[in-house]
């Protein structure tokens, strides 16, 4: 029997067992809305509110659920809002598969309504796309999309589809892809690398490890932990490798880069090896590289090719996921600690938490601190909530003071440093996880970038918690304006509306707390909560976030005020 | 550091719509300039092969060449010097024919040149030439003085000394 294109799409998505779908409709998506209804049991459609929110809403699924996230629009705007969130995916290395309308196959090219090239837009921010513009290529295309998306690097595909291929008549079948004569997702590590890395390790007296998303994306969390356990050594994460190690682990050292912590940045420049496993020395990590753990030794272990020699030089590459490639190196490595070499990690975070955390958690001042927040939250949580959070100053606290019990808990927009992208990236969290407490942390000015998902919660009815920090600043350019700019405070203070009446606007649940003491009660009130709620905590406005490394300047030059 | 030197890049890839965008999209995003490029079938059947000749310092034509060869559809890239290719350019050159009889000189220049005599036409005559830039170069100024009615010049095209191995990277390719 031939079906319509628009029911084959439904089809392939059911056989890459793909249950939810962000997305938005309009005039050359409307025969897949329209198989859409038939399949509203198989397949749950998530009517976000802007597009953008549909790749966010994906993005969330994606990092929490480890699968392939979708999010699905029209052609023209509707394709073009798809774009930051798709950019976001691309450099956070998450795997999604966006499906856009396209108008009818002859009128390509003739700036007919509501088209817009969007596989040229899309080239440079994608890992693949493709134009169909016939029904039959449904099946094979949208196979190869899912095969690409998760395999390897993972990334975002696009796959733009004419709506005259959607009407198409086709005969259905499926088969899932496995290989492609040109794409080699799973590298192998060359000859001897894993011998010359085993020589190093055994030899460093000062080694040290920065991990990053890359143990979250192998699914090789159990691995990369067998190996820092034999060998002893100190380890610290990227803000994207956050919660693949258990922030209690002895081994773990804290966050390297900009914001990161005193000991694992200073003591870069200190370490005779360097161990780079799953993470591409993104600027933000590395400050000036000329000044970049030069004395060291430098191992890295890299699934994609184009990211070794990128940024910084490796003695030795190992190439392959750390899954495969982990195990072989722990198998030959003696059994080893760095009892002093961690003692320097420990004497460092002393400094850094009398001059710095400690103010952070339990201020002195009046106003309620952004870090004493996320005590209160780690406090009513145990460690065991997923926090996602936007970008900025609420950010860089929440990822350096929350803790985490298990892995795929910190969600949030790294490489791209997307505003805008908790809210609805909670909303797929939590579907992507629905078992677990998921926690948004955004600040005033984010929060405001993609407000309009809260009609999402309302309607999905989604039990997400939503922290708002608000410091009525747009407050790390704030920061920057204060500390480079001569606190010449253009165009970065807010005034905002009453958030909780627009929370309300929306039957969510919600409170207000501006002080210290109500905010355990207040946090623990949303904790328990079984529904969506919303919680706005009015911060200091001028707060600052510490340690931090300007910019131009060597990660042991960071500063704690 | 190595200062900045010619290089041709040699791209064997499937041969899809959008390919080119795709690969010419990581020479715009670090700002550099293509100085030829060329594609057409490879020696492969169903393989294309894409010419493009810039001009970088080496550490970073290395990083441009892995970002090509991560693309989905490429099959294997890689970068030579002049000194490692063999490498050729064509030209074709359209002159009145009123100077071709009139200007005897031109005779002479075509002549010494061996440039080839496309087709002749009352109006007009096409002269083709195929060698280094220098020599398309040099025919190029030996005719402007007589009037060029139009000049046109290829990308670069070129073969490497070493063999390429393609087939070997196919064989060992990724199915499992």
């Amino acid at each position: 029997m031939k079906i319509q294109g628009s029911e084959a799409l439904i089809k392939c998505l059911l056989e890459e067992d793909v249950d939810i779908i962000y997305g938005y409709p309009g005039g050359a998506i409307m025969p897949v809305y329209d198989s859409l209804y038939y399949y509203q049991e198989q397949l749950n459609h998530i009517l976000v509110r802007h597009e953008q929110g549909a790749t966010h809403a994906a993005q969330g699924y994606a990092r929490s659920s480890g699968k392939v996230g979708v999010a699905i629009a029209t052609s023209g705007p509707g394709a073009t809002n798809l774009i930051t969130g798709i950019a976001d995916a691309q450099i956070d290395s998450t795997p999604l598969v966006c499906i856009t309308g396209q108008v009818a196959s002859n009128l390509l090219g003739s700036d007919a309504f509501q088209e817009t090239d969007i596989i040229g837009i899309s080239t440079p921010i994608t890992k693949w796309n493709y134009q169909i513009t016939k029904a039959s290529e449904i099946p094979k295309i949208l196979a190869k999309a899912f095969f690409i998306a998760k395999s390897g690097r993972p990334g975002p595909v696009l796959i733009d589809i004419t709506k005259d291929a959607q009407f198409e008549l086709m005969d259905f079948s499926y088969s899932k892809h496995q290989n492609l004569r040109s794409y080699n997702p799973d590298p192998k590590p060359q000859l001897n690398t894993i011998d010359n890395a085993v020589e190093l390790i055994n030899s460093a007296k000062k080694p040290f490890i920065v991990f990053g998303q890359g143990v979250i994306l192998g699914n090789a969390e159990v691995e990369f932990k067998n190996f820092i356990e034999k060998s002893g050594i100190p380890s610290a994460w990227t803000i994207l490798g956050l919660s693949a190690l258990p922030t209690d682990h002895y081994l773990n050292v804290g966050m390297v880069g900009m914001h990161g912590n005193y000991g694992p940045n200073v003591l870069t420049n200190e370490c005779d090896l360097l161990l780079a496993i799953g993470m591409r020395f993104d600027d933000r990590v590395t400050g000036n590289l000329d000044y970049y753990a030069k004395q060291a030794q430098i191992i890295h272990f890299e699934i994609d090719p184009a990211e070794i020699d990128k940024n910084v030089i490796a003695d030795v590459a190992i190439l392959g996921n750390i899954k495969q490639t982990l195990p072989k190196v722990t198998q030959k490595i003696n059994n080893n600690n760095h009892k002093k070499w961690l003692g320097k990690f420990r004497e460092l975070n002393q400094i850094e938490y009398s001059k710095v955390i400690k103010n952070d958690l339990y201020p002195s001042k009046q106003k309620l601190s952004m870090g004493e927040v996320i005590n209160e939250i780690n406090l009513a949580t145990n460690g065991e909530a997923i926090i996602v959070t936007d970008v900025g100053q609420h950010q860089m606290v929440a990822c350096r003071y929350s803790k985490f019990n298990q892995s795929k808990s910190s969600i949030t927009s790294g490489g791209l440093g997307t505003m805008g992208f908790a809210l609805p990236a909670a909303i797929g969290a939590k579907m992507g996880a629905p078992s677990r407490e998921v926690i948004a942390i955004i600040g005033d000015g984010g929060f405001q970038m993609t407000i309009q998902e809260l009609g999402t919660i309302f309607q999905t009815g989604v039990p997400i918690k939503i922290v708002v920090l608000n410091n009525d600043f747009l407050g790390m350019v704030r920061q920057w304006q204060q500390l480079f700019f001569d606190s010449r405070y253009a165009s970065t203070e807010m005034i905002n509306p009453d958030f909780v009446a627009i929370a309300k606007g929306y039957f969510i649940e919600s409170s207000k707390v501006s002080k210290r003491e109500y905010l355990k009660e207040r946090i623990h009130k949303m904790v328990k909560s079984t529904k969506p709620y919303f919680l706005e905590v009015i911060v200091e406005k001028e707060e600052n976030v510490f340690p931090m490394i300007p910019t131009g300047e060597s990660v042991s030059n960071i500063r704690l005020n | 550091m190595k200062d900045k030197e010619k290089y041709t890049v040699s791209i064997y890839a499937e041969n899809n719509i959008g390919l080119l965008n795709r690969i010419s999209a990581i020479f715009l995003k670090r700002h550099l300039n293509i100085d030829s490029i060329n594609s057409s079938p490879s020696e492969i059947n169903d393989i294309y092969r894409f010419v493009i000749v810039v001009t970088v310092k080496e550490n970073l034509i290395r990083k441009v060449i892995s970002q090509i060869e991560k693309q989905i559809e490429v099959i294997a890239a890689f970068y030579h010097t002049d000194q490692e290719t063999i490498f050729q350019e064509s030209a074709l050159y359209k002159v009145k024919s009123k100077s071709l009889f009139e200007e005897r000189h031109i005779q002479n220049i075509i002549k010494n040149s061996h440039a080839k005599i496309v087709t002749v036409s009352p109006k007009f005559f096409v002269i083709e030439k195929t060698g280094f830039r220098e020599d398309t170069e040099k025919l190029y100024n030996d005719l402007a003085p007589y009037g060029l009615l139009q000049f046109v010049r290829s990308g670069r095209i070129s073969v490497t000394k070493e063999p390429m191995k393609i087939t070997e990277i196919l064989n060992k390719s990724y199915i499992k």
